[in-house]
């Protein structure tokens, strides 16, 4: 009898369900924790909005203005929380209005799940109506990319783009879903989420040898310099990078993407990288004696000429990728493996030092950079403003509490060089692709990542204008958000160059900008605009404190350049402290 | 470093779009492909592309590198001409009278080693499997006799020193994999990797 009766039950449990592969798409977001979508509805992509309209108290989703500006967002998501961003497009113009995105994440391995709309199977290859080829189109861009005909493939399909998207380096996954396919009732069993796929190694094997080879060239070495990277923040690894450099006393640089993995203040933080770094990091780059790198990857940005980049020193490199490896530097001793596994093995086996003389050094470069380009930038005597003042009021205000998430350009490098930040993940930048535009729709995706920060967005008087829609997504979804406008009337990166290197031919680098506080009205947003030092510090405090979104105009210095900086084609021991210098 | 030929050989699933993933590493960077073939490999659901480029050693490691960092990518290897046993095959068509009348073709067909595949009366095809030479040597030989039709497969090769794919793949099932699975060979083959 309790045998029937055992049977029968089962058969009520095995109950069929059938979903349209649109339900499948969100059921398998709600399956990986996805509760912020950023995306732009179309033709191809309707029944998955229709499948939304029954998802809306599980699923949120932010309509943005421009389908770059959705995965801008996600990005902007992704950094914040650790978590993978959602985007949704429709074929054609909407999917080809990703591609900036992707290639922006693709180089800045941020985890991205992009769902484009696609014509129906059957109208592939006629161009129909919004039928672009989207895979091929993003295949250099995107870490993998499918094509789903069937709607029986979406679990699967999402389940390994989820996968792939976060686990190893991360980047940008972009899934082209056919309309017939969307639309399609089948039956769905269950979703598995994806852990293995066999021809995918995500992390290398860890060798114990290079392991120990490292900690004997660390604990040789007089003048070690760490350089770090974002491979510190992806790995979530703060914490093992922090013991192991506070254990063997090495001072450590981060490159833009790393910033903010220790906090600026930390006493063996000795700055940034690259062509606007620190004086003290570049030019010692080429007097250390092992040159310990973990989770970068040697960008010509921050090594300036190759064959002029720390000859004298023996490198270690630690990476998750091993085509990182040998790259652009050749290594001594690769440590392949997720930092936050290779890390603790070291600092296990590195003696505790201190190198007092060798930090000594960094000091001695700071005192000159304080001097010459510090000093000037933060307290100026002039009476137009700087871009470093305005930075250096911010942290008073914000005791490196705040998210700041920059444009690309001047501006960019000033607040990368001053900005202080107490947490991880604080820093949000284009480092790899230096995305015009980047700043104001990734800031939005960042408050939805995290909701409790006070998110600034910087951007200059032009890449604001290349994504200011975005005050439209501001407005509809009441995201509060700082907007703060560091506005020189120029171009003001490439008129730099044009001084430096184009005697001063300014071509086309002037540009005009509309009524920025006005334009903010005409979408409900509060602003104001600044030229006045006196009134500086208000205004900012008025913008923090402000109630909802904010826009703040600051009038800056028009010809002011940064500095320091490593002239292209120069080694980075040839950073220059003044334009004089060139 | 010296430019030499080395053919990559690339195991993978068999899946749309990976050609085209694999042929833009080479693109991007402007290299160009001297021949590139795709087969069944020794493994049902396994692919196998066999790609010729001329490039130095360092450049072919790097290539090899991002190739085998592609999600569906199972394994790359690279060799050098002593390191593998390689074919062409060409198919040359030759009007059949000329062939008939002079004793002379047939004779140079045979020392090239040349095999008939259609015979009509109007023309022949001939077949010939060989190094690049090779082939290219009897397009000179047969173009004063009216060659009509000339073309060359890209090249198949096979490592001397291969065991085959059986017993890595089952490494790449597992989900902890051991070293065999992961090791890069020519990471490993590069003696200047590890030195203090
Ligand atoms: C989409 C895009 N187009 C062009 C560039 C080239 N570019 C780099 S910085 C820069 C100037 C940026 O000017 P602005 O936004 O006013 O910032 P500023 O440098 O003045 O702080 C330009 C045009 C770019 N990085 N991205």
């Amino acid at each position: 009898m309790k045998a029937v009766e055992l049977v029968e039950e089962k058969i009520e449990t095995k109950k069929q369900m059938f979903l349209t592969g649109g339900q499948a798409v969100l059921e398998a977001f709600l399956e990986e924790g996805v509760d912020t979508i950023f995306g732009y509805p179309g033709g191809a992509i309707m029944p998955i909005y229709d499948a939304l309209y029954d998802y809306n108290d599980r699923l949120k989703h932010i309509l943005v203005r421009h389908e770059q500006g959705a995965i801008h967002a996600a990005q902007g998501f992704a950094r914040v929380s650790g978590k993978t961003g959602v985007v949704f497009a429709t074929s054609g113009p909407g999917a080809t209005n990703l591609v900036t995105g992707l290639a922006d994440a693709m180089i800045d391995s941020t985890p991205v799940v992009c769902i484009t709309g696609q014509v129906f199977a059957h109208l592939l290859g006629t161009d129909a109506f919004q039928e672009i080829d989207v895979i091929n189109i993003t295949t250099p861009v995107t870490k993998w990319n499918f094509q789903v005909t069937d709607a029986t493939e979406i679990p699967a399909v999402l389940a390994k783009a989820f996968y792939i998207a976060g686990s190893g380096r991360p980047g940008p996954v972009l899934i082209d879903i056919t309309k017939n396919a969307q639309l399609q009732q089948f039956e769905y069993e269950r979703y598995e989420k994806c852990n293995h796929i066999r021809s995918y190694r995500p992390k290398p094997i860890i060798r114990k040898k290079y392991i120990e080879a490292a900690a004997a060239l660390i604990n040789n070495a007089t003048r070690p310099f760490v350089i770090f990277g974002q491979g510190v923040i992806l790995g979530n690894a703060e914490k093992e990078f922090k013991a192991f450099i506070e254990k063997a006393g090495i001072p450590a640089a981060w490159t833009i993407m790393g910033m903010s993995a220790i906090p600026t203040n930390h006493p063996l933080g000795v700055g940034m990288l690259g062509m606007h770094g620190n004086y003290g990091p570049n030019v010692l780059t080429n007097e250390c004696d092992v040159l310990i790198a973990v989770g970068m990857r040697f960008d010509d940005r921050v090594t300036g000429r190759l064959d002029k980049y720390a000859k004298q020193a023996k490198i270690i490199h630690l990476d998750i990728d091993p085509s990182e490896i040998d790259k652009n530097v050749k290594t001594n001793v690769p440590v392949w493996g997720d930092c936050k596994e290779t890390l603790p093995m070291l600092t296990a086996l590195v003696e505790q030092k201190n190198h007092t003389d060798w930090h000594q050094k960094f000091k001695d470069y700071q005192l000159k950079e304080d001097e010459k380009c510090i000093g000037p930038e933060l307290n100026p005597t002039t009476d137009e403003l700087t871009m470093g003042e305005v930075i250096k009021l911010l942290n008073e205000l914000t005791n490196g509490e705040a998210v700041i998430v920059t444009d690309v350009g001047q501006h960019q490098m000033v607040a990368c060089r001053y900005a202080k930040y107490n947490n991880s993940k604080s820093n949000i930048t284009s480092g790899g692709l230096g995305t015009m535009g980047f700043a104001l729709p990734t800031a939005i995706g960042a408050k939805f990542g995290a909701p409790s920060k006070t998110i600034i967005a910087i951007a200059g008087d032009g890449g604001i204008q290349m994504t200011i829609q975005e005050l439209g997504t501001i407005m509809q979804f009441d995201v509060e958000i700082k907007i703060l406008i560091l506005n020189n009337q120029f171009l003001g990166m490439v008129r730099q160059w044009q001084q430096l290197f184009h005697e001063k031919r300014y071509s086309f680098v002037g540009i005009t900008s509309p009524n920025f506080v006005q334009v903010a009205k005409g979408y409900y947003i509060e602003g104001q605009k600044v030229s006045e030092r006196e009134k500086l510090k208000d205004a900012l405090q008025t913008m923090l404190q402000h109630k909802g979104s904010y826009l703040l105009e600051v009038m800056v210095g028009k010809e002011n350049n940064v500095f320091p900086m490593v002239p292209q084609g120069k080694g980075v021991s040839e950073i220059v402290l003044s334009k004089e210098e060139i | 470093m010296q430019k030499q030929e080395f053919t990559i050989t690339v195991y993978t699933e068999n899946q749309i779009g990976l050609l085209v993933r694999i042929a833009i590493i080479f693109s991007r960077r402007k290299i160009n492909i001297d021949s590139l073939n795709t087969s069944p490999s020794e493994i049902d659901s396994v692919h196998r592309f066999t790609i010729v480029i001329n490039e130095t050693e360092d450049v072919v490691r790097k290539l090899c590198r991002q190739i085998e960092k592609q999600v569906e990518v199972l394994k790359t290897y690279y060799n050098n001409n002593d390191e593998i046993v390689w074919q062409e095959l060409a198919l040359y068509k030759v009007p059949t009278d000329i062939i008939a009348e002079e004793v002379k073709v047939e004779r140079l067909l045979s020392q090239h080693g040349a095999k008939a595949v259609v015979i009509r009366k109007d023309y022949t095809v001939f077949e010939v499997a060989g190094h690049r030479e090779e082939t290219d040597n009897l397009i000179k030989v047969l173009e004063p006799y009216g060659l009509i039709e000339f073309v060359r497969s890209a090249r198949i090769a096979i490592i001397k020193n291969s065991e085959g794919f059986h017993k890595k793949l089952k490494e790449f099932e597992y989900r902890e994999p051991g070293e065999v699975a992961t090791e890069n060979e020519f990471l490993n083959q590069n003696e200047e990797v590890f030195s203090m």
